[in-house]
C-alpha cells in the first residue's frame, strides 16, 4: 500500500495522484523526481546505507536535490534526533533505536510535504519504539508535513488523525478525520 | 535440524539445497566459472596430449625408434625376447669406421649397417646421382649393395652403379644417400657415410675382436597408442642395472631438438596455468558472492538447531555436487572443443594427430575439486560463523575467516594443481612468486587507493559522490574486486605478450636464414681460401672457430675414468675426444651462468668455459682444474665460467672454451655454419672437389623439423589462448557481479530517495571506469614485469620493454571494465526499488 502511494511499484488498476500529480503516468525518472521533491521514508527495517556513516546518510537526499548546505543540514537534524555525537559511526555501530533514529532524521531531511512510515517501531522494543513515535510525531508537528504511517499497533494507530483498516486488500473502515 | 544427519540424508538435502539454490539462480556464475574452468583445463588437457605425442612422434623420426638400446658390444638375445614380448617393432643397426678402396685409392667413411626394418620411424630420403634431387624410399639398402653420400662419389670419383670394396667384400653403390633420420647424433663425423645392409657385415670381415663398434637394438610401438608398450620396455630396461648399454629415448635425441620441445612444454604448462589461476579467482569471486547470500540461511539453520559443522558439512556437500555435475558438463565440452580444433589443425598441419587419451578428462574432475576446495571452502568457511542472532539483526555478518587459511588453501591447491599439469618445481616455484608477488602488490595499490579516495569522497560531487566514494565506502569489496580485475586483465595482457613477443623471441633464435650447413674439418693452412671460396660464391661469411682434440684425464689430479661414472651419458663423454676451441668474445647465444668471461687480460691463461650441462653431468664445479692431454702433452686449465648454451639456435657452439692465446701453437681444424639458399646449394660440388678432407653437414632438414614443432606450439598457444580468454571474461565477470546485491540495494534505496536514473548510472560509469583504470595500469605493469621474469628467467631470451601494454592494460581496463561493469548491473537501475527494499 505504502508503496503504491508513494511510487515505488505501480497500480494495475486505478490510479494514485499525489499533489494534483496522477504519478502513475509518470516514468520511474518522473516518480523519483516527485519523491526526491515532496516524499520522505521511515523504514521498518531502517534501510541505511552500510557504508555511509551516520550523517553521511542523512545528507544522501539533501545531496540528491542539490542541496549546497547539506552537511549543515544534516548535522542540526542529528543533534535534533540526539545522535549529534555518532555522526561518524556506521549504521553496524549503533544500536536498532538509533538506526532509526539516523532513518528519521534522513526522512525529514528535505523537508517533505509527505512522509511514509513502513511499520517504524516494528524491529524495536516496546520503550524505544516509544522514544521513536514520540521523535516521529514532534518532527512531523514541527515540519508541518503528512505523515502516513502502516502499523499492526492500535494504540499508535489511535493517536493518527485518521485511521484506514485494511483486512484482506479490502478497505474495511475509514475513521473519518476524528479530531477535526 | 538436527546435528546428526548421516553422510547419506545429508547428501540428499544437499542435493536438494543445490536444486533450489539453481531455480533462485544462486549458482550460476559458479556454475558458470566452474564449466568453464574445468572445460578449458580438460579441452588443453586432451589438446596437449595430443600435440605432445604428436611432437614425440617427430622427436622419435629423429631417432628412427621410440626407443634405442646402444652398446659398444653385440646385445644378447634378452633384449629381442623382451621386445617380442611386448609385440615392438624392432630394426639393428651397427655404426664402425672402416676405409673403403676403389683402384687403391684408400678413403675413411663412417659404416652404418642396417637390417631390413629400418628406419621404424622417419624416412630416408636418396637420389640416383652426386648432389642431385632427393626422394622418398620405403626400403632401406638390400644385401650386395652399399648407400653412400654425394661427398664419398666425389672424393672416390666414382658414380652410382660401380663397384667399391669394403674388407673382404666387394659391393655395388645402388643409390645416393641424402638423408637419414637418425644421421643427427653424429652430426659432427668426419667421414662420409656409407649404408649397408647388415647381413653383409660378417662377409667384410671387418669385425674382429677389439673393433670400435656401436650395436643398436631400434624399438617402436605398435598401433595407436604404442606408449604403454615402450614404457614397459623402459621400466624393464631400468631394473636391469647393467652398464654396457645405454637406453635413447625420443627426448635424448638432438639437443636443439630437446630444447624445442622442453620451450615447448613450457609455453603450454604456462598457458594452461593461468587459465586454472583465472579460474580460480573466478570461483573464489564467485563463492564469495554465494557465502553473502547464505548469511540468511545460515543464520536461520543455526536457529533451528543445526551446528556449525553440519552447516558447514551440508554447504559442502552442495558444492560437491556443484562441482561434479559442473566438471561433468565442462569435460564433455572439453572433448567436444578439442576434437572440432584439432581436425582443423591436422588438416592445416597434414599430419595425423594421435588420438587423446583419457587421463585429460581424470584431470578435469581433480581439477574441478581441486579449484573448489582451494578457492571456494576459505569464503565458505565462514558461513560456520553466522550469528544465531542474524535472524533478528540483519546486519550482523559472519565472522570473517582468518586471512593465513584463505591465500594458504589458495596457495596449496594453485602449487598441487601447477604441478600436476607441469611437473617441473622451478617452473612452479616461479609462477606462483610471480603470482603471489602480482597479488600483494595489486591489492597492496589497491588499497593505497581506496584510502585516497575515502579523503576526497567528502570533496566529490554528487555522481562522484555515488561512483568514486562507492568504491571507498565498500572498501574490502573494492580491493578484492580491483585484484580480481588486475588479474584478468594481467592474464589477458600476459598472454598476448606470449603469444607475440614471446613466441616471436622463440622464433628469432631461429631466423629463416639461420645457418643450415656445417663445414668442418677446414685446416689451418686452409682458413683463408674457404673463406674466399665462400665471398666469392656470394654466401655471408661465417666466422670459423678452431677445435683442438683434447682428452680429458685429471679433475682436480683425480685420473678420470668411465669407472667413476654409473650416467651413461657421462661414461660417453669421457671416453670420447673434446673439441677445445678458443674465442675472444662470448657467443651472442651464451649465458654465462657460473663465475665470468675474460678480459684482454686473461688472454694467454689457462682457463676454460664450460656448457654448464656437461660440467653437471661430469660433476664439475666452477675454479675445478682440469687435466686434458693434447698431442700427448697434458695441460692443466682452471674452469672459469659455466656458460648456458641455446642448442637450438644452430649456431656454432663448444662444450669447452678456452682464451685465445693458449692453444694456437696446437694442430687444429675448423669448423664454421654457413646458409645455403636452395640455389647456392650448387657451391657444394667445386667446394669439396676444391677441399677434399673438408666435410659439409646439411642439418635444412633438421632445422625444418624444428620449425615445424615451434610452428605446432605457436598453434596449439593460439589455442589454449581461447579458453584463458574466456576464463579471464569469467572472472571479470564474477568481479564484476560480485557486489551486485549491495549494489542493487543501495540503488534502490537511493531511488526511493528520489535519485534519478542519470545520477545512478553516472555513478556507476564512474565507479566501473575508475576501477577498471586502476586494475588496467597495475595489470599492465604486473604483466610486463612477469613477462620480463618469464622470459629472461624461464626461457632464457631477451625481453624487449613495451611501455604499449601498460597503455594497452589502462584502456582495456577503462572501457572493457566500464562498459560491461555498466551492461553487468543495468538491472540495478531497471529494477523496482520496492522489490528490491522488500528483499532487503
Amino acid at each position: 500500500m505504502l508503496g503504491l502511494l508513494a511510487g515505488l511499484d505501480m497500480p494495475s488498476t486505478g490510479h494514485v495522484e499525489i499533489a494534483g500529480q496522477v504519478i502513475d503516468t509518470l516514468d520511474e525518472d518522473g516518480r523519483a523526481l516527485l519523491r526526491a521533491r515532496m516524499v520522505g521514508f521511515v523504514f521498518q527495517n531502517f534501510q541505511l546505507l552500510q557504508g555511509l556513516t551516520a550523517l553521511e546518510n542523512v545528507m544522501l537526499p539533501l545531496e540528491l536535490a542539490g542541496d549546497a548546505s547539506a552537511a549543515a543540514v544534516a548535522s542540526e537534524l542529528l543533534q535534533r534526533v540526539g545522535l549529534a555525537s555518532r555522526g561518524h559511526h556506521y549504521p553496524r555501530q549503533l544500536s536498532g533505536g538509533e538506526q532509526q533514529r539516523c532513518a528519521i532524521a534522513r526522512a525529514f531531511a528535505c523537508r517533505p510535504r509527505l512522509l511514509f512510515a513502513d511499520e517504524p517501531t516494528g524491529n524495536l522494543d516496546q520503550k524505544t519504539g516509544q522514544h521513536i513515535i514520540e521523535l516521529l510525531f514532534e518532527l512531523n508537528r514541527e515540519q508541518g508535513a503528512t505523515l502516513i504511517m502502516a502499523t499492526h499497533d492500535e494504540p499508535l494507530s489511535g493517536r493518527c488523525d485518521r485511521r484506514l483498516h485494511l483486512a484482506g486488500g479490502r478497505l474495511v473502515m475509514d475513521d473519518g478525520l476524528s479530531n477535526d | 535440524m538436527t546435528n546428526r544427519g548421516g553422510l547419506f540424508t545429508d547428501g540428499r538435502y544437499a542435493w536438494r539445497m543445490l536444486l533450489r539454490d539453481w531455480h533462485s539462480g544462486e549458482l550460476r556464475i559458479l556454475a558458470l566459472a566452474l564449466v568453464i574452468a574445468v572445460s578449458s583445463v580438460t579441452s588443453v588437457g586432451f589438446f596437449v596430449e595430443r600435440i605432445q605425442k604428436g611432437m614425440d612422434q617427430q622427436a622419435a623420426e629423429l631417432l628412427a625408434a621410440d626407443l634405442v638400446v646402444s652398446a659398444s658390444a653385440p646385445l644378447n638375445s634378452t633384449f629381442m625376447e623382451m621386445a617380442q614380448q611386448l609385440y615392438l617393432l624392432q630394426a639393428k643397426t651397427m655404426a664402425f669406421r672402416s676405409v673403403v678402396m676403389t683402384d687403391g685409392e684408400p678413403q675413411l667413411v663412417e659404416v652404418k649397417a642396417v637390417s631390413d626394418a629400418y628406419p621404424l620411424r622417419g624416412e630416408l630420403r636418396v637420389a640416383d646421382v652426386a648432389f642431385g634431387l632427393d626422394k622418398v624410399t620405403d626400403r632401406g639398402p638390400q644385401p650386395g649393395e652399399v648407400w653412400v653420400e654425394s661427398r664419398l662419389l666425389q672424393l672416390l670419383a666414382i658414380a652410382v652403379g660401380d663397384e667399391l670394396s669394403l674388407g673382404s667384400s666387394s659391393l655395388r653403390v645402388g643409390r645416393v644417400l641424402v638423408y637419414e633420420p637418425d644421421r643427427g647424433g653424429d652430426v659432427f663425423a668426419i667421414a662420409p657415410r656409407l649404408m649397408m645392409h647388415i647381413e653383409d657385415v660378417a662377409a667384410t670381415g671387418l669385425i674382429q675382436h677389439g673393433a670400435l663398434v656401436k650395436y643398436q637394438l631400434l624399438l617402436a610401438g605398435q598401433g595407436q597408442d604404442p606408449s604403454d608398450a615402450i614404457k614397459a620396455y623402459r621400466q624393464w630396461f631400468e631394473q636391469q642395472s647393467l652398464t654396457g648399454q645405454r637406453l635413447l629415448g625420443t627426448r635424448d635425441g638432438r639437443p636443439e631438438l630437446r630444447t624445442a620441445l622442453e620451450r615447448a612444454q613450457r609455453f603450454l604448462g604456462l598457458a594452461v596455468l593461468i587459465s586454472v589461476f583465472l579460474a580460480g579467482v573466478a570461483i573464489a569471486t564467485a563463492t564469495r558472492r554465494f557465502s553473502q547470500r547464505h548469511l540468511d540461511t545460515s543464520a536461520i539453520m543455526r536457529c533451528l538447531g543445526a551446528g556449525q559443522d553440519r552447516i558447514i558439512r551440508l554447504f559442502l556437500l552442495e558444492l560437491l555436487w556443484l562441482a561434479l555435475l559442473a566438471s561433468s558438463l565442462g569435460c564433455l565440452l572439453g572433448y567436444v572443443a578439442q576434437f572440432g580444433i584439432s581436425q582443423l589443425l591436422d588438416r592445416l598441419l597434414l599430419v595425423q594427430l594421435p588420438v587423446a587419451g583419457w587421463q585429460a578428462l581424470l584431470t578435469g574432475y581433480v581439477t574441478g575439486i581441486i579449484l573448489l576446495l582451494g578457492f571456494a571452502l576459505p569464503p565458505l568457511l565462514a558461513l560456520r560463523r553466522v550469528p544465531p542472532l542474524r535472524v533478528l539483526r540483519r546486519d550482523l555478518d559472519a565472522t570473517p575467516v582468518g586471512s593465513g587459511l584463505v591465500y594458504g588453501g589458495i596457495v596449496l591447491s594453485m602449487a598441487i594443481l601447477m604441478y600436476w599439469q607441469i611437473g617441473e618445481i622451478t617452473l612452479v616455484l616461479w609462477m606462483i612468486s610471480g603470482f603471489l608477488a602480482t597479488l600483494a602488490s595489486l591489492a597492496l595499490f589497491a588499497y593505497a587507493m581506496v584510502l585516497l579516495l575515502g579523503r576526497v569522497r567528502h570533496r566529490a560531487s554528487l555522481s562522484w559522490r555515488f561512483g568514486l566514494a562507492n568504491i571507498a565506502r565498500r572498501r574490502a569489496a573494492s580491493i578484492v574486486q580491483v585484484v580480481a580485475l588486475g588479474i584478468g586483465i594481467m592474464a589477458l595482457l600476459l598472454l598476448s605478450i606470449v603469444r607475440t613477443d614471446l613466441l616471436e623471441g622463440w622464433r628469432d633464435n631461429l631466423p629463416v636464414d639461420a645457418p643450415n650447413h656445417f663445414l668442418i674439418n677446414v685446416q689451418k693452412s686452409q682458413v683463408d681460401a674457404v673463406q674466399q671460396f665462400l665471398h666469392e660464391q656470394g654466401v655471408t661469411s661465417a666466422q670459423l672457430y678452431p677445435m683442438v682434440k683434447a682428452r680429458l684425464q685429471h679433475i682436480n689430479d683425480h685420473a678420470v675414468s668411465r669407472e667413476d661414472y654409473t650416467d651413461g651419458r657421462a661414461q660417453h663423454l669421457v671416453a670420447r675426444e673434446f673439441n677445445l676451441s678458443w674465442v675472444a668474445e662470448q657467443q651472442a647465444d651464451n649465458r654465462i651462468v657460473e663465475g665470468q668471461w675474460w678480459g684482454d687480460a686473461d688472454h694467454g691463461k689457462r682457463l676454460m668455459s664450460l656448457e654448464q650441462g656437461l660440467a653437471k653431468t661430469l660433476g664439475i664445479r666452477i675454479h675445478d682444474r682440469l687435466g686434458f692431454t693434447l698431442n700427448g702433452e697434458e695441460q692443466v686449465f682452471e674452469v672459469s665460467s659455466l656458460r648456458a648454451v641455446d642448442w637450438d639456435s644452430f649456431n656454432i657452439n663448444f662444450f669447452t672454451v678456452v682464451p685465445p692465446s693458449v692453444l694456437e701453437d696446437q694442430p687444429s681444424s675448423w669448423v664454421t655454419s654457413v646458409y645455403l639458399s636452395p640455389s647456392q646449394r650448387h657451391i657444394l660440388a667445386p667446394l669439396v672437389r676444391s677441399f677434399p678432407n673438408v666435410t659439409v653437414i646439411d642439418v635444412a632438414t633438421i632445422m625444418a623439423r624444428v620449425r615445424h614443432v615451434m610452428d605446432r606450439v605457436a598453434l596449439a598457444v593460439e589455442f589454449v589462448f581461447i579458453f584463458t580468454l574466456l576464463a579471464g571474461l569469467v572472472v571479470l565477470f564474477s568481479a564484476i557481479q560480485a557486489n551486485q546485491d549491495e549494489r542493487r540495494h543501495e540503488g534502490a534505496i537511493l531511488r526511493a530517495l528520489g535519485a534519478q536514473r542519470g545520477i545512478l548510472l553516472w555513478g556507476q560509469i564512474s565507479e566501473f571506469t575508475v576501477l577498471g583504470a586502476v586494475a588496467g595500469l597495475l595489470a599492465g605493469v604486473s604483466a610486463t614485469a612477469l613477462a620480463y621474469v618469464l622470459a629472461e628467467k624461464v626461457f632464457h631470451f631477451s625481453y624487449l620493454f613495451n611501455p604499449l601494454v601498460i597503455v594497452a592494460g589502462l584502456l582495456f581496463g577503462v572501457v572493457v571494465v566500464g562498459v560491461s561493469g555498466v551492461l553487468g548491473t543495468r538491472s540495478v537501475l531497471s529494477q523496482s526499488p520496492l522489490v528490491t527494499l522488500r528483499a532487503g
